[in-house]
């Protein structure tokens, strides 16, 4: 399947409205489309632009188009998509945090799996952006009573929303949805039936496969940390360290340094970092599996460590959270033994202080997890703004 | 009396590959000889079956039919439908039932529906245990008596060893075989897809071919001590076929069954998440096709059965982890075992034998044979038509088939159950 298809094309055009806006003057334009003065939000003159670049914007480049993976987007793709987070941070820290880039379009949030900081970083990224958005939980759906994800997916259609944001507990459900929506478009288009709007589907989260979005967020911080210079974030060297079978973050992570030419080196204990991880990814880049941290942490340059879930002694992956802590706690003397000086470290969060990193990284100078929860509303910005302006081109909405 | 004259008749069981006539009278097989030898007889309707292949009826060991219970995924009657269609004369089905075969009442409700539908013939699977809890033996020798041809507790393993022995030795005595679904779940736990690097990639929780294996082990073992006949349930890894071969080698008496599907598809199907290749136990890799291959080459294998489980899309067409599992089979167990032959993997007479004359065989039924005295079930083929299974062709109440759209060579065109002619040119007689 295609996902993302337009972003380089659409990035393109971004930064040529970025470019236009600096010569522009007319301030009175400006107040008519933003309808207010102080904010001059680049993505304000997105609709001139794309006015402009009507021909070219209704080209099929667009379609179809979701973010469903880290794994299906080329490294352009991903240089892009970093370069235009970047450009979003800026709206966030405004007085008024709100550009008029997405109005009038749709975004349903579908959480069907408890989650805070994703739905709401979502939810904040649409409303910055002036999109209506709606949210969606488990409990409170219809999926509660018994819906169908299929069935969900062609209600949601029928209402014409440009992006669905959908964080499920099993791994594909994203994917399944976007080919549904997909065939059903075919299927419209056979028919000769004029299809308005293209919903895309943004993946925040599907059981252990991936999480897209976090793993921006995550090469995000490291961009900033790092000069805004992706070559400076290439060619290293990133443990992650941890739970890595449960974890989709560590997917889309490994994807991610991939696209980035990094090497990659997964640590913990066989029960957590199964062989299975080289036949999954080698053909990918450089992976290794480590057991123990000394070997793992080895002149590594970022250190991504991952949430230990406390139930896990029930599948016995650990005997015991001690044993897991005693061998594989990320702490301040075990990075400045095994790794270097200057290597950064990154946790998708929540952490459990104490057991999986120590309290002395997370106050230390070293720590970038804070950055992390701050760069995730930019990402969302960017990734929403993609797909929803992508799609809106495509046959024109009425 | 009727007549089948002029076709190829293959029968395994008695080494038989040529130009012979087979003549049935009443239920029965009459006789069968060289080509042209009944023909100075009278009173004979006579089927013309040049062109076309004339073997036993296909016995499958292997079929869920959901009634009673589950009468909204399929029923006796459709399943009996798909049967014919499909070539095959006598079906075994499996108790996991709601409620579970495990009673005199519900082995003569399916017996009776089989009978109304009057199409193949329908042979009970009874439960083991009570509910298929593995807590409980169930009445073994009632149900044995009331017509069930092998005791299963499939869709869940026999959990309880020590239960497992006990049967054995009533089994002994009763002289059925125990079919066995061979997953240990304290392994395969929530599992959906082979564990494997693609599993690994794709973020699926993995049902790893060890939980197989170790079954497999164990019942080898209770087999042996029991002497008591041990059949197993679509065997799917390359470690359970070696095995299973080494059981027989040390005879003890074990058989086995692979699935159509195990036999030409691998996890790759699975790939983009479709959950109409969704099985328990799943698609392995291309080693465990070829190992599968291979034993039913050499005799490892006995059967192939088709572990025709329908489902709703209501259940299939979800999120993948969700799905339920099992797919379609019966009206394509046969084309799908000629592509083997198609492709030179598997000798025609083989598989024949496997489709046939080797289920009887592993469950004993007095079937799968065209021998003189026999039952007569019999099946034509017609073995150059080129088809495409459509989703309309599937006379199931449920689609979940892997192979719609796939084109096949060699059609059914007529079976005789009985003596009685069910299909005649591909069509369902009533």
């Amino acid at each position: 399947m295609k996902t993302m298809g337009c972003i380089l094309y659409k990035t393109t055009l971004f930064n040529e409205i970025l470019q236009e806006h600096g010569k522009m003057e007319n301030a009175a334009l400006q107040e008519a489309m933003t309808g207010n003065k102080n904010i001059a939000g680049t993505p304000s003159l997105l609709q001139g632009g794309a006015k402009k670049l009507e021909g070219v914007e209704r080209s099929s480049l667009c379609y179809p188009d979701h973010l469903l993976s880290i794994e299906s987007l080329t490294s352009e793709q991903l240089t892009q998509l970093i370069e235009s987070s970047n450009s979003f941070i800026e709206i966030s820290e405004r007085e008024l945090k709100k550009v008029p880039a997405l109005r009038g379009k749709t975004i349903i949030n579908v959480f069907l799996e408890a989650s805070t900081r994703t739905r709401v970083s979502f939810e904040i990224a649409g409303k910055r952006l002036s999109a209506d958005t709606i949210n969606i939980s488990g409990s409170g759906s219809s999926m509660s009573k018994g819906e169908s994800l299929l069935d969900m997916a062609r209600t949601l259609e029928a209402m014409k929303p440009d992006v669905v944001v959908v964080r499920h507990r099993a791994g594909g459900a994203p994917h399944f949805l976007a080919q549904e929506l997909n065939k059903r478009y075919e299927k419209l288009a056979q028919r000769g039936q004029r299809v308005s709007t293209r919903t895309a589907i943004v993946n925040a989260g599907d059981g252990m496969h991936e999480h897209p979005t976090q793993a921006l967020l995550d090469i995000l911080t490291l961009y900033r940390k790092f000069d805004q210079d992706m070559k400076k974030i290439s060619g290293k060297k990133v443990a992650i360290v941890g739970d890595i079978r449960h974890s989709r973050v560590a997917r889309s992570n490994i994807w991610a340094h991939f696209l980035l030419g990094n090497e990659v080196r997964l640590v913990g204990p066989p029960t957590l970092v199964p062989q299975d991880y080289l036949g999954a990814f080698a053909e990918g880049g450089k992976i290794s599996i480590h057991h123990d941290l000394e070997s793992g942490l080895e002149d590594v340059d970022f250190i991504m460590v991952l949430r230990m879930q406390l139930e896990r002694q029930e599948g016995f992956f650990v005997p015991n959270l001690e044993q897991y802590t005693r061998l594989y706690c990320v702490t301040e003397q075990r990075v400045r033994n095994f790794a270097k000086p200057e290597t950064v470290v990154m946790h998708p969060g929540p952490v459990n202080r104490g057991i999986e990193i120590s309290r002395d990284i997370l106050e230390g100078e070293r720590s970038l997890i804070e950055e992390q929860v701050k760069h995730g509303v930019a990402v969302r910005m960017a990734v929403l703004f993609h797909l929803a302006t992508g799609r809106s081109s495509e046959g024109g909405e009425s | 009396m009727i007549l089948i004259s002029n076709g190829r008749v293959i029968d395994p069981s008695c080494d038989i590959d040529g130009e012979f006539d087979v003549l049935i009278e009443g239920e029965k097989i009459k006789d069968i000889a060289p080509r042209g030898a009944f023909s100075e007889m009278s009173y004979v309707t006579e089927v013309d079956a040049k062109g076309m292949w004339v073997i036993p009826g296909l016995i499958d060991l292997h079929v869920h039919l959901r009634e009673p219970g589950q009468e909204w995924k399929e029923t006796v009657l459709t399943g009996s439908r798909a049967a014919i269609l499909g070539g095959y004369t006598s079906i075994c089905c499996m108790p996991n039932t709601d409620p579970a075969i495990h009673s005199e009442e519900i082995v003569r409700y399916i017996i009776d529906k089989g009978r109304e539908a009057n199409l193949a013939r329908v042979l009970p699977i009874g439960a083991v245990s009570v509910d298929r809890l593995g807590k409980e033996l169930a009445p073994l020798s009632e149900l044995a008596e009331a017509g069930c041809v092998a005791f299963s507790d499939d869709g869940d393993p026999v959990y309880n060893a020590g239960l497992m022995r006990r049967a054995l030795e009533w089994c002994r005595m009763i002289g059925v075989p125990i079919s066995c679904h061979e997953e240990d779940k304290s392994i395969s736990g929530c599992g959906c897809m082979n564990e494997s690097a693609l599993s690994t990639k794709l973020g699926l929780t993995g049902l790893p071919g060890v939980a197989e294996d170790v079954m497999v082990a164990r019942d080898i073992e209770l087999a042996r001590e029991a002497n008591s006949p041990v059949h197993f349930c679509h065997v799917s890894t390359a470690r359970s076929v070696e095995l299973i071969r080494r059981a027989k080698n040390d005879n003890i008496p074990v058989t086995a069954e692979v699935t159509p599907h195990h036999l030409v598809m691998t996890e790759q199907a699975v790939a983009e998440y479709d959950t109409y290749s969704k099985m328990s136990p799943p698609l392995r890799k291309e080693e465990d096709r070829q190992a599968l291959i291979a034993g039913l080459c050499d005799g490892t294998l006995d059967a192939v059965a088709s572990d025709h489980a329908p489902h709703e899309d209501d259940v299939k067409k979800i999120a993948f982890e969700e799905a339920a599992m099992g797919i379609l089979g019966l009206q394509t167990s046969m084309p799908v075992i000629f592509d083997l032959v198609h492709e030179g993997v598997l000798p025609l007479t083989k598989a024949i034998d496997v489709l046939s004359t080797g289920p009887a065989r592993a469950f004993r039924l007095n079937a799968g044979t065209l021998q003189k005295g026999s039952p007569a079930d019999v099946a034509l083929v017609s073995p150059d038509k080129k088809w495409t299974f459509g989703q309309d062709d599937i006379v199931s109440i449920s689609t979940n088939s892997p192979f719609i759209g796939r084109q096949f060579q060699g059609a059914v065109h007529t079976v005789f159950v009985g003596g009685e002619v069910k299909l005649q040119n591909g069509k369902i007689c009533i």
